[in-house]
């Protein structure tokens, strides 16, 4: 980009600042910007995020003691049910592609918008109307549902709880992320930047690629499960009632033949975060960047074929069961390749740590612990041990939270300064990642030896010989919450009071640091060339340049 | 907000809105794939209760509903056909001649559904209930499955009512025509679904 | 832009011989229903299904002279319900 383009859009208004056709609020929630979509679900799922964090310390407060603590068996039931829900289809399967997904794929790939603006403002409303129905059944008579967010049956067709309105909100949302999948492959197909390769995208784009497919590919599945179990409700059509012949097994495979791609559309973007902020901050070309671009495509695609290893114990058949181990196993094999070629790329960089950093680093061990650990509940043998344990609990938090989350919040710390304009205070916001790396191997690594013990999942209650373990994990998950706090006001109070943030504060290569910081209203004045590959560090590897 | 709208109207791009329908379509497709799932699954299980309670259906009805959905395929796919070669009024009758048989195969299933229902057979029926599990489970399948496709023929009726407005107001015309191609996909892909819930349900016993 | 569309019109004729092929199909297969073909009742029924959803493909919906790109993207989706199939029946078909 030559200096007088620059000069000619630095004249312009930026995106948060720009002249809308409504005012006000309005400008946002009927804006077509993809930057402005972006932030609208970035507000909208913060606050679901720290209504879900609540509801989890106060599932760790009940369990600090014997017996009743502060609730009874059944809201704990209903906490726990809520604490899913929102954490699984409110925050972490939308969080990524929605709100990074949106902000980057245009100015990454360099282009001034998605392909269908008007349909994305559309999966945002979607979205709100999915959230919102979920948040009715807290209020209707009978109270929010008590099944966990997998909402087994047969019973899910029983209980006197509001499952209906959780299915429809799940359903809802279930479409905002189809529509999201299928803008984001269209855009990526036909709105790349002249000389853009598919080789020379970033590996964000990549992953968010292979998201949009699973998006398309898996999601449909859940909706005809979750309206299948609706109906069932409503007019007892039997397809799931055992009682005239149903078979609640099959609604299992049909729950997980989404739900467990849905942990790929949860850890995909996670992956490719990691995979932009390793190069920039080690100041090296990526390492082995075909194998990265590829390892996405096979997570997503083996991924998908694994999902009966959550039902180990239900009486499948021995065939079933083995199929299902083998292609388990399959899946390391892709995730791990990332992880090695992180790890080549930081080896001998120049590495300049920085809050975004601290947090992969952070997510590049605890993704390990919880992928190993998944290997050991694809075992046969392991599985039956700890199914229903919280082996499994911690497991599935390690590779949501301790790999997903971590994730998000480094982009989020990474990305700040071009989608506010301000950087992010350094001082809170490393402290906040010291408490939340603490407090969250403190809490959910004991819970992998409380599980290994025997103390079964979802229970509101613990046998005295297990109380002072979980005495740790609550003390732990509180030390959590506080990083959490600490990290998310410290971004609101930087949006007002950070520095102002340059346009390529980090020194990054991809196109979205070729453009002012925030962004003007049509991201390039003039469409960007590509002539390099993403992450072109050459001038730092050579020895006689120097610096 | 106009800057941006103006800017993608001078970027139209016909076959990446044809990819974007396309995707949308696979969606529908293993949408029904799931039920499709479920039915071969209790097909598999209850083998013969399913070839007893699939004799109960009237194959009339469900060939008439076949010929009636395929003639709607064809007649969309002539409306596009017509409108390519600037034959708006052309156009405009295929188009209503596809949605007048789509409400003929309403028309159909409703006295086919109250048929059935009238002998008692529907969830949860007393009729129903002293049958065999199979036998559930197949009308369960039936009413869900047809229910679900009827569903997406109302859908498509009132896109392709759309289409029928924008060509009337010359949005869609021999330069543009876009819009309607998708609805046109849309459309097959019902009939597609209709082509195999037929013979499963009506032939196969 | 406007070349992208010119590819995908087959003509009214095309269309009609289709149609009366996907009639005629129907009749085929409802034919074959009426005779007992034991375990080939369900094979023969969808094989025919099959061949009609690919005239509705190909022609009507435009997949052959569509962008190469269509027919990967259908095969992708068409593969992911079969190994669905599949992969469930390992469970069923060994229990």
């Amino acid at each position: 980009m030559t200096k007088s383009a620059l000069a000619a859009e630095i004249a312009e208004p930026d995106y948060l600042h720009a002249p809308t056709k409504f005012k006000g609020l309005f400008g946002w929630i009927f804006s077509t910007d993809h930057k402005r979509i972006a932030i609208l679900y970035l507000a909208t799922m913060m606050l679901f995020f720290l209504v879900a964090v609540i509801l989890g310390v106060l599932m760790r407060v009940e369990l600090f003691s014997s017996g009743r603590t502060i609730v009874d068996p059944q809201t704990y039931n209903q906490m726990f049910t809520l604490h899913g829900v929102i954490m699984i289809f409110l925050f972490i399967i939308p969080g990524m592609p929605a709100v990074f997904g949106n902000f980057m794929l245009p100015l990454m790939i360099g282009a001034k918008d998605v392909f269908f603006p008007r349909l994305n403002l559309f999966s945002w409303w979607l979205f709100l109307a999915g959230a919102l129905t979920v948040v009715v059944s807290l209020f209707l008579p009978g109270g929010p549902s008590d099944t966990g967010w997998t909402f087994y049956v047969p019973y899910s067709i029983r209980t006197t709880t509001n499952v209906i309105p959780a299915l429809a909100g799940a359903f809802i949302l279930g479409f905002s992320s189809i529509l999201t999948g299928l803008n984001f492959i269209t855009t990526i197909h036909r709105m790349r930047a002249p000389g853009m390769s598919w080789f020379k995208m970033p590996l964000f784009i990549w992953a968010i690629y292979s998201t949009a497919w699973v998006q398309i590919l898996a999601t449909p599945v859940i909706g005809i499960t979750l309206l299948l179990v609706t109906i069932e409700r409503l007019f007892g059509i039997g397809i799931f009632d055992p009682a005239m012949g149903g078979d609640p097994v099959l609604y299992q495979h049909l729950f997980w033949m989404y739900s467990h791609p849905a942990v790929y559309i949860m850890i995909l973007p996670a992956l490719g975060v990691v995979s932009e902020i390793i190069p920039v901050f080690a100041r090296r070309t990526i390492f082995g960047y075909k194998f990265i671009a590829y390892s996405s495509i096979a997570i997503a695609s083996v991924g998908s074929l694994v999902w009966a290893h959550h039902m180990f114990t239900v009486g499948m058949s021995n065939t079933g069961m083995f199929v299902f181990s083998l292609l388990t196993f399959l899946v390391a094999i892709p995730s791990a390749i990332k992880v090695f070629n992180w790890i080549a790329t930081l080896y001998k960089g120049s590495i300049l740590i920085d809050v975004p950093l601290l947090f992969v680093l952070s997510m590049i061990v605890q993704f390990c612990i919880g992928g190993f650990t998944g290997l050991m509940l694809g075992a046969l043998a392991v599985n039956i041990h700890v199914t229903d344990t919280y082996f499994v609990v911690a497991h599935f938090h390690y590779v949501m939270f301790g790999g997903a989350g971590f994730a998000l919040f480094a982009a989020m710390h990474y990305w700040f300064p071009k989608m506010f304009g301000r950087m992010i205070r350094r001082k809170p916001a490393m402290i906040g990642w010291l408490l939340m790396t603490v407090g969250f191997n403190m809490f959910y690594f004991t819970m992998f030896i409380l599980g290994y013990l025997g103390m079964p999942r979802r229970y509101y209650d613990s046998l005295p010989e297990f109380l002072p373990l979980h005495r740790i994990a609550s003390v732990g998950s509180w030390i959590l919450a506080a990083g959490i706090f600490l990290v998310v006001a410290n971004l609101f109070i930087s949006i007002r009071r950070g520095a102002k943030a340059p346009m390529n504060p980090w020194g990054g290569k991809t196109l979205e640091w070729t453009v002012p910081s925030p962004p003007p209203v049509e991201n390039f004045h003039e469409i960007p060339s590509v002539i390099t590959g993403p992450y072109d560090y050459s001038e730092y590897e050579k020895p006689e340049a120097g610096e | 907000m106009s800057k941006a709208a103006a800017v993608s109207h001078t970027h139209r791009d016909d076959e990446g809105s044809r990819i974007g329908m396309w995707l949308f379509l696979f969606t529908e497709l293993i949408l029904f794939g799931g039920m499709f799932i479920v039915y071969a699954v209790y097909r598999f299980k209850h083998f013969d209760e399913f070839r007893i309670a699939g004799a109960e259906l009237d194959v009339f009805i469900g060939t008439l509903n076949t010929l009636i959905l395929l003639t709607s395929s064809w007649t969309v796919v002539m409306s596009i056909a017509a409108i390519r070669r600037g034959k708006k009024i052309l156009s405009m009758s295929l188009l209503s001649a596809t949605i007048v048989l789509a409400f003929f195969f309403l028309v159909n299933k409703y006295f086919e559904w109250s048929h059935k229902i009238a002998h008692g057979i529907y969830p949860k029926s007393p009729e129903l209930m002293k049958k065999p599990a199979g036998e559930i489970l197949y009308f369960g399948l039936y009413y869900m499955m047809t229910g679900l496709h009827a569903l997406h023929v109302i859908i498509g009726m009132i896109i392709l009512g759309f289409m029928l407005v924008f060509i009337a107001r010359n949005v869609i015309n021999q330069d543009s025509f876009v819009k309607l191609e998708a609805g046109g996909l849309y459309w097959h892909l019902v009939d597609i679904i209709w082509i195999f819930l037929f013979p499963l349900f009506y032939l196969i016993h | 832009m406007q070349h992208q569309n010119k590819t995908n019109d087959a003509g009214y004729g095309e269309y009609t011989l289709v149609w009366l092929g996907l009639l005629g199909l129907t009749g085929l297969t409802v034919a074959l229903a009426g005779i007992d073909l034991g375990r080939w009742v369900i094979a023969t029924a969808l094989v025919i299904a099959g061949i009609k959803s690919m005239f509705v493909l190909n022609i009507f919906m435009h997949l052959k002279s569509e962008d190469r790109l269509f027919r990967i993207f259908t095969a992708v989706a068409v593969v992911t319900l079969a190994i669905f199939f599949i992969l469930t029946f390992f469970d069923y078909a060994f229990a």
